[in-house]
């Protein structure tokens, strides 16, 4: 996904940035709100995750203009300010969702792809890979016109490969994004849910293929 | 007779004492020889003597001492000699003031009559009990043919045209001797000069003076005199010959003299003296049809032409030496022509 | 907490009225009475001395010889009114010539009548005595004229008057006390009406009194305004501060925890990862706790002043499953709500808002992956119930009453993030809506947390 971080404190900035990217986003930072409208005039973003405090005026402005204009990127507003009260309001603005600082990645990515699929509504998201046709917002899997529902997990793993196909993905690297960190789970769960999947290909082109001692990774046949 | 003798008893055992002239006595006796009531009166016993039977039909315990002076003597008793008398009862009003304005009469305020006429009462002390007007007293017999006077000018007028005929045969109080003359000839001359001139016409016709009421009744009733002016309408109605005479109050003015009696601050037993007080002033009062009150001849004469004498301070200015001299004077040089 | 009260101003006001008052009517009635003494006493004086005018006036020389003719009206004008007992002493030089010889002589005569109080046989009384010069056979005579009353009317006519000025003092008085009260009272209405507009007010109305009041209340008016908005200030400051101070800890917390989660990527060795699980975990913790300290905050003060709000319960309830569905699909938790009924109740949505979402919080956090949550809103006994049943750990039946008190935390929740004060701040909500909370335990296994709000 597309993200644009609009933060003022760098080392946050950084952070996410580089926390993100670890999971193959791509993250343009705005230092303040004129950079923020520079950057939104000139790219889209899948996703806006906005700062209330900037040096150059109150996110919530950027709420307001932004929703009168006419993009219609997603609003996740990060704020430091907890009260119920801001919270609604921030609603109320116009935003999709807001998260408390700090911030859990897993939490974000979560309601990111609840925002966007509130925001397709009935429309079909779909990529294509081999003869398989994937719909990670729907979370359905279609193989020869045969419609599977899958599950968080496997639909979390799918995406993961659906979106970077021969690339090898280390057991622990799925681990970290498939689990929130609290999770206590073992690397035996992803052979678990590579299991399911692999059921699931079955009838297909496409199988998720063991390499010793690195991962996993998909393949077309 | 039983009281009689009693009070005989009494006149001398207790006279020494007296250096006042005590004219009667009687001691209307009580079932106890105590408590004793002693009343000075100038009033005779025949006079008071119902108002003290009425009472001891109430108080049948009490004995009555009843003295009669002269209104004087009276004077002469309380004020000089301080005898303690429980009550004093006078017509010289001018002397009872005086007991009381100099301090010799009690206050009494718990009279049963509250409502006790204005006139009737000075200052708690003096209280009155009868009215008693003064008028002419004249012979039938002498004034056969002639118009009864009515009134002071027309007893002048008559006496003026008739001179002959009432030369020596007009009597009148001789003020300088009788308190109740000097009292009616005081009162008589503030209310009108007509009684100057009457003096003096009366003066002209040698007239007779007299200490007493009665004997002026007397001369009346034997034919000396044919009037005499100034004689209690009262005491000349009590006269058995009342047939011998006609009674005039004046229609000019009738000076009514009232009846008094007080209680001296000598007295010994003044709860007794203020009970017969309250009983003689409840027989009176209110009503003053009262017969002590109430004369025939008040009853007929016309009630403007009476004229009260007010009991008062006022009264105490005809007692003044230089006013009783200089009212003398000018009675006698009037009245005595010589 | 209680005023320090130390008197009343009403009371104080009447005091003070009814004192100036009762002065005023005591000095009215000594006036009164002192005047009408003078005035009584004077017109007994001027009778007095006419009296011995008249007196005067009647002696005549004659041949060289003082002949006094009393007037009858010397004496009785004394006695026109009440009753008096009258004296009088005539002197010629110091001759006495007629009347009372022993009545007390005024020294020091003149032409006009002098006036002096005594006693004479027993009785007060007052004299008055004047002399005028005749030429007699002896020469020139100085004839002295004394007329005494006493004082029966004199002391009526005190007495009336005595109970006359009583009477106005009194009746002063009275009216003032009357006129008095209403002042108090009058007095006392605008600090009443300000004392009305300030506590009809909620706990969080700091507007200035606009009302008109009288000069006398301005300055405690305007510091009560200034206090007001002092007090709003520092409200207001204190907000900022707080809101400011948590941006400025929870930014640097974000910092770590984000760069925490980009390590635990990077690290291998499963010791150093526990390391920085355990990292995140007290960031997270500390995030939390913060948040419902505020939170708690916020609740405490809203209950104050509940507002009165229509909730629909049933459609708050699908707003917050809404908004919690990320977090259980995060853990592969499905919350299944089940509102059979449209159910409304009245208070203050934030607070129920808040309530609600803190025990769905809970249920999410102690629920075991793959297991299910379930919410049913039902009108039972009167009331909106919401059931919440997880099938996570489950209360510890031992400390379950004590769950709902501060920082009480399970036994059994060490390993899950949370504050200990979550089930305080609902248990807080809902006795400020006239509602409940009980806690218990499914048969079949995990917690069942029950709200139920009057309708």
């Amino acid at each position: 996904m597309r993200f644009l971080l609009i933060e003022d404190n760098e080392l946050l900035a950084n952070a996410v940035t580089e926390r993100l990217s670890l999971d193959g986003h791509i993250i343009d930072h705005a230092n303040d709100l004129s950079t923020a409208w520079d950057y939104t005039a000139t790219s889209s973003y899948d996703m806006i995750l906005l700062d209330i405090m900037l040096p150059d005026g109150d996110g919530r402005k950027f709420l307001e203009q932004h929703r009168m204009g006419k993009s219609r990127t997603p609003i996740i507003v990060l704020t430091a300010r907890s009260e119920v009260s801001d919270r609604v309001g921030i609603l109320d603005l116009g935003a999709d969702d807001y998260m408390i600082k700090p911030i859990d990645f897993s939490e974000l990515e979560a309601r990111c792809r609840a925002v966007l699929r509130r925001r397709a509504g009935a429309a079909r998201n779909t990529m294509s890979f081999g003869d398989i046709e994937f719909d990670a917002l729907a979370g359905t899997l279609k193989i020869n016109d045969n419609e599977i529902k899958l599950r968080t997990k496997e639909l979390r793993l799918l995406e993961i490969f659906v979106n970077a196909p021969q690339q090898i993905f280390a057991k622990s690297h799925l681990l970290n994004r498939l689990f929130p960190f609290d999770v206590e789970a073992s690397e035996n769960a992803i052979e678990v849910y590579v299991g399911r999947l692999r059921k699931h290909l079955g009838d297909s082109n496409v199988s998720i293929t063991t390499v010793r001692g690195l991962g996993y990774k998909l393949e077309c046949v | 007779m039983r009281a009689f003798i009693i009070s005989t008893i009494m006149l001398i055992i207790s006279g020494s004492a007296h250096a006042f002239d005590v004219e009667d006595r009687k001691v209307f006796k009580g079932h106890d020889g105590e408590p004793v009531l002693r009343i000075i009166s100038t009033a005779d016993i025949s006079y008071f003597a119902p108002m003290i039977n009425s009472f001891r039909a109430t108080r049948p315990d009490v004995t009555i001492d009843y003295t009669v002076a002269s209104s004087t003597q009276v004077m002469q008793a309380i004020y000089e000699e301080k005898q303690p008398f429980d009550l004093a009862i006078s017509s010289a009003m001018d002397l009872q003031i005086k007991l009381a304005n100099d301090g010799y009469a009690r206050k009494h305020t718990s009279y049963s009559a509250q409502d006790l006429p204005n006139w009737a009462v000075w200052n708690d002390m003096v209280f009155a009990f009868t009215q008693e007007p003064a008028g002419f007293v004249i012979s039938n017999k002498l004034f056969e043919g002639y118009a009864i006077p009515k009134n002071r000018q027309e007893l002048i007028n008559t006496l003026r045209q008739n001179p002959k005929k009432f030369e020596g045969r007009v009597g009148t109080y001789d003020i300088r001797k009788s308190g109740a003359g000097y009292l009616f000839a005081t009162q008589d001359a503030r209310a009108s000069d007509t009684y100057w001139r009457l003096t003096e016409v009366m003066g002209t016709l040698d007239p007779r003076l007299y200490c007493c009421a009665s004997d002026m009744i007397a001369d009346v009733v034997d034919g000396t005199l044919a009037i005499a002016y100034n004689v209690l309408a009262s005491y000349a109605e009590q006269s058995p010959y009342i047939d011998a005479f006609t009674i005039v109050l004046p229609s000019d003015f009738s000076t009514v003299m009232l009846r008094t009696m007080l209680i001296p601050s000598t007295s010994k037993n003044p709860e007794l003296a203020t009970s017969f007080l309250n009983f003689a002033l409840s027989q009176t009062h209110p009503t003053e049809t009262s017969t002590m009150l109430q004369t025939k001849s008040l009853r007929q004469a016309k009630q403007s032409t009476l004229t009260r004498i007010s009991l008062g301070p006022g009264l105490l200015v005809y007692l003044d030496y230089f006013k009783k001299k200089h009212f003398m004077e000018e009675w006698e040089n009037a009245i005595l022509q010589e | 907490m209680r005023p320090n009260v130390k008197g009343s101003i009403r009371q104080r006001l009447l005091f003070m009225l009814l004192l100036s008052t009762a002065a005023i009517a005591i000095l009215l009635y000594v006036v009164v009475q002192s005047v009408a003494e003078q005035i009584t006493q004077e017109s007994q004086d001027n009778i007095l001395a006419a009296s011995a005018i008249s007196i005067l006036d009647s002696a005549r020389v004659i041949d060289g010889e003082i002949s006094i003719d009393l007037p009858y009206s010397s004496l009785s004008m004394l006695d026109s009114v009440t009753d008096e007992r009258a004296f009088y002493a005539i002197h010629l030089n110091d001759e006495f010539l007629s009347g009372y010889a022993d009545l007390p002589r005024i020294k020091n005569l003149s032409d006009i009548p002098t006036f002096q109080s005594s006693a004479y046989l027993g009785e007060d009384i007052r004299i008055a005595s004047t002399r005028r010069s005749y030429s007699t056979l002896e020469g020139q005579a100085f004839l002295e004229v004394s007329v005494a009353q006493t004082l029966t009317g004199l002391n009526q006519s005190i007495s009336r008057v005595s109970r006359l000025s009583l009477a106005i003092g009194f009746g002063f008085f009275l009216v003032s006390m009357i006129v008095a009260l209403l002042i108090a009272q009058s007095t006392i209405r605008p600090l009443h009406s300000l004392t009305e507009a300030v506590s009809r007010r909620g706990p969080s109305d700091l507007r200035p009194v606009t009302a008109p009041v009288p000069t006398e209340m301005t300055p405690l008016v305007a510091s009560l305004n200034s206090l007001m908005i002092r007090l709003q200030n520092s409200l207001s400051r204190s907000e900022d501060f707080i809101a400011e101070a948590a941006h400025r800890v929870r930014t640097p917390m974000a910092i770590v925890r984000t760069q925490a989660e980009v390590t635990l990527r990077r690290v291998e060795k499963e010791e150093n990862r526990q390391t920085v699980r355990e990292m995140i975990r007290a960031i997270d913790e500390s995030s939390r706790t913060a948040g419902q300290l505020l939170d708690y905050a916020m609740v405490s003060f809203r209950t104050d002043d509940l507002a009165k709000e229509i909730i629909q319960l049933d459609a708050l309830l699908a707003e917050i499953v809404d908004r919690l569905a990320p977090l259980s699909e995060l853990r592969d938790v499905t919350i299944t709500l089940n509102t059979p009924e449209k159910l409304k109740i009245v208070g203050d949505q934030i607070l129920v808002q808040n309530a609600i979402q803190n025990v769905l919080d809970n249920a999410i956090k102690y629920s075991d992956v793959d297991t299910e949550i379930s919410i049913l809103l039902i009108c039972k006994n009167d009331k909106a119930n919401i059931i919440v049943k997880d099938r996570g750990y489950g209360f510890d039946n031992a400390e379950m009453r004590d769950l709902l008190k501060r920082f009480k935390r399970g036994q059994n929740a060490q390993q899950v993030i949370g504050s200990g004060l979550g089930l305080t701040i609902v248990d807080d909500i809902m006795g400020a809506h006239g509602g409940a909370i009980s806690l218990s335990n499914n048969q079949e296994g995990g917690a069942c947390v029950h709200l139920s709000f009057p309708l």
